[in-house]
């Protein structure tokens, strides 16, 4: 059991910087997910707690050592690798065992071990089997096998179920989170699939690449529970990145008084939690974000507080219990959700949609921070 | 259509098997010259007026009588065994440091990034463009005048294992590179040395490329002559090729001895082919390799 601590971890290959300012800890027994779009350094810190990658700056504390310089082989952590990595000339009890013959365990209790991981796994048929001969799902398990076996006291995932289909990706999701929540070993888990964080983690870290050379700038956007992403993103980035499909952002107007908000024609009051900043900000712009299920149509909705926009429909994506409306007011296209089974509009038809104004979120323009 | 589609097909085997015949010939004249029982390089004496039926006969690689005599008298009352135990010691001495150089240098050359690793590959490559004729006098400068390594295995050895090693480093090289990183960095977290990793994994996944490397190294030191005759001055340390040649040297012409001589150095080769044959086609087809 450990828990992982970044204290200004930094990364750079040459000129080159691919991580910075990287703070944050993963509690011990937590499942911690990095989410973030391609190429934003996930791997990389991944591979840096791994110690498969050096670290350029900062510190890097496992439990309560700092593992800067230490070996991979004695940071006590397994790794599940984007593609298994498994060794294609042993069979899947070598696979497995590797780890343990190589610690020089006796003979006996990696006999035990292997078969107990194995039988977790579903792996008990398999133990003869070299890797060509296993579906993809198989291959995960052994890969899985590979690393609860060692029973290290952190295990780290880079984008485990992106080889596999659409199902299985499905039925892993659930098996690896179960997984851990049995052994409760402190997890970091990679991936760009939002989906994924959201029903895996404890806790989602988003990343994206450092995007300046402010020396404050850093990859981390925000890190906190699922639902802390979901309802009280911290900037517009994670606004943007989590829930499908994306938020509304929109340009918007505080009046001079920074009671309502100008958006489009009409006036909204600005929610209780945004009235002290919008006071401050009073007559300036902001960025108004509202996820499409605040956007409803008027007969299906049972909103306190709402504001009517008129738009024409431009694409409508009918989903069976629900579908996503895309429309367009002035010159931005709106995304909204219709309930109805009954009568859809169809394209170019004019709507009117109501926005739940409780549910909004302000962001400065500028420096694109939640306004608080 | 269909008739065109056969006569088509009947042409291109006759071309076939023109070629391969053209190919084979001089194989099946050393085998009926082998099994002739004589010394002479025709296997029929023709008469002074032969007719046609005769001339033909006398161009068919069948010989007259059937003996394995040369095969006995070879082995018993010349020194060829001894010229065999030679080159069966220098060849697999040249497999061994051969590959176990090659690979090393090879899964280096794959992996590490270090300063001349570019330029090292490079010349090996230009060191493959000079024929080895080229090489002859430096080698001997090098071998038998400052190492005085003439007339012995080990001079050999270092001279074969040095012609074969550039041509082994990039097809092993080559191959070393298609084994995904992956798999080291999984095996370095599961706590393998540097030494485990290249013993354990990937010398067993390079098994194709390193049979093909092996016989490669094998192949260069056992059909070579040039090297060998310069190098080799006492007979008792002929190669089998340099023996070979002393059967029909300046004062003797015995071509049955010859070709006997050469079935026999031919047969481990042969062998080895058929045994490495399934590797020697996967490791063909390297970098198809998953
Ligand atoms: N060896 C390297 N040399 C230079 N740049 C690298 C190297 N490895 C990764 N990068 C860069 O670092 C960034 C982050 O990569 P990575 O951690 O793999 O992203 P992710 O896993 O989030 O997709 C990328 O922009 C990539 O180009
Ligand atoms: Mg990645």
């Amino acid at each position: 059991m450990a828990s992982i601590l970044f204290e200004g971890l930094g990364k750079n290959y040459g000129e080159t910087e691919v991580i910075k300012n990287l703070s944050f800890s993963v509690n011990d027994g937590e499942f911690m997910v990095f989410v973030g779009p391609s190429g934003c350094g996930k791997s990389t810190v991944l591979r840096m707690i791994a110690g498969l990658e050096t670290i350029s700056a900062g510190q890097l504390s496992i439990g309560d050592r700092v593992v800067n310089d230490v070996h991979p082989k004695d940071r006590d952590i397994a790794m599940v690798f984007q593609s298994y990595a498994l060794y294609p000339h042993m069979n899947v009890y070598d696979n497995i065992a590797f780890g343990l013959k190589i610690r020089k365990l006796p003979e006996d209790d990696i006999r035990q071990r292997v078969k107990a991981a194995a039988e977790l796994l579903g792996l008990d048929q398999l133990l003869e089997r070299k890797p060509k001969a296993l579906s993809g799902g198989q291959r995960q398990r052994v890969a899985l096998g590979r690393a609860i076996v060692r029973n290290p006291s952190v295990f780290l995932f880079d984008e485990p179920l992106s080889n596999l289909d659409a199902e299985l990706r499905v039925q892993m999701r659930a098996e690896i989170s179960k997984l851990q929540r049995r052994l409760n070993t402190t997890t970091v888990y990679v991936t760009h699939d939002q989906v994924e964080a959201m029903t895996m983690g404890h806790r989602i870290a988003v990343m994206r690449p450092i995007s300046g050379h402010n020396p404050l700038d850093t990859n981390l956007m925000q890190c906190g529970t699922p639902m802390d992403l979901y309802d009280r993103p911290d900037n517009i980035f994670v606004a943007h990145f989590i829930g499908t499909p994306n938020m509304n952002i929109l340009p918007a107007m505080l009046s001079d008084d920074g009671t309502s908000i100008h958006l489009f024609d009409g006036q909204m009051p600005v929610s209780d939690e945004f009235r002290q900043a919008a006071l401050a900000m009073r007559g300036r712009k902001v960025m108004l974000g509202i996820r499409p299920e605040h956007i409803g149509a008027a007969h299906e909705v049972d909103w306190p507080l709402t504001q009517t926009v008129q738009g024409k429909v431009e694409m409508l994506e009918p989903l069976g219990h629900e579908a996503i409306l895309h429309f367009k007011v002035a010159d931005h296209i709106l995304v909204g959700r219709l309930h109805s089974h009954g009568r859809l509009p169809a394209i170019g038809d004019t709507v009117s949609m109501q926005l739940k104004c409780d549910a909004m979120h302000l962001f400065d323009p500028v420096t694109e921070q939640r306004l608080r | 259509m269909a008739d065109m589609k056969t006569n088509r097909h009947i042409l291109l085997h006759a071309v076939l098997v023109c070629f391969t015949v053209l190919a084979l010939y001089p194989v099946f004249w050393v085998l009926a010259l082998s099994f002739s029982g004589q010394q002479s390089v025709g296997l029929i004496d023709l008469p002074n007026d032969p007719s046609f039926f005769e001339r033909f006969r006398a161009i068919l690689p069948v010989p007259a009588h059937w003996s394995v005599s040369n095969f006995t008298e070879v082995w018993t009352e010349q020194s060829f065994g001894r010229w065999l135990w030679n080159s069966v010691i220098i060849s697999l001495m040249t497999t061994v440091l051969g590959v176990f150089l090659a690979c090393t240098a090879a899964y280096a050359f794959s992996r590490f990034r270090f300063p001349g690793r570019d330029t090292g590959m490079l010349m090996f490559l230009v060191s493959q463009m000079f024929p080895g004729t080229l090489m002859l006098i430096p080698l001997f400068i090098i071998i038998v005048k400052q190492l005085e390594l003439g007339n012995t295995y080990i001079g050999l050895v270092i001279v074969y294992a040095t012609t074969a090693i550039p041509f082994c480093v990039w097809m092993l090289k080559g191959y070393f590179d298609t084994i995904p990183y992956d798999i080291e960095e999984s095996a370095i977290i599961d706590g393998a040395s540097r030494l485990t990793i290249f013993w354990r994994i990937i010398l067993p996944l390079a098994k194709p490329a390193i049979a093909i490397t092996a016989l490669f190294s094998f192949m260069t030191a056992w059909n070579e002559f040039i090297l060998a005759s310069v190098f080799m001055e006492s007979e008792a340390n002929y190669t089998a090729p340099v023996g070979l040649r002393f059967f029909v040297g300046g004062f003797s012409s015995q071509w049955g001895y010859f070709a006997a001589g050469s079935v026999i150095v031919s047969l481990p080769v042969v062998v080895l082919f058929l045994q490495l044959q399934k590797y020697l086609i996967s490791g063909l087809t390297a970098g198809s390799v998953k």
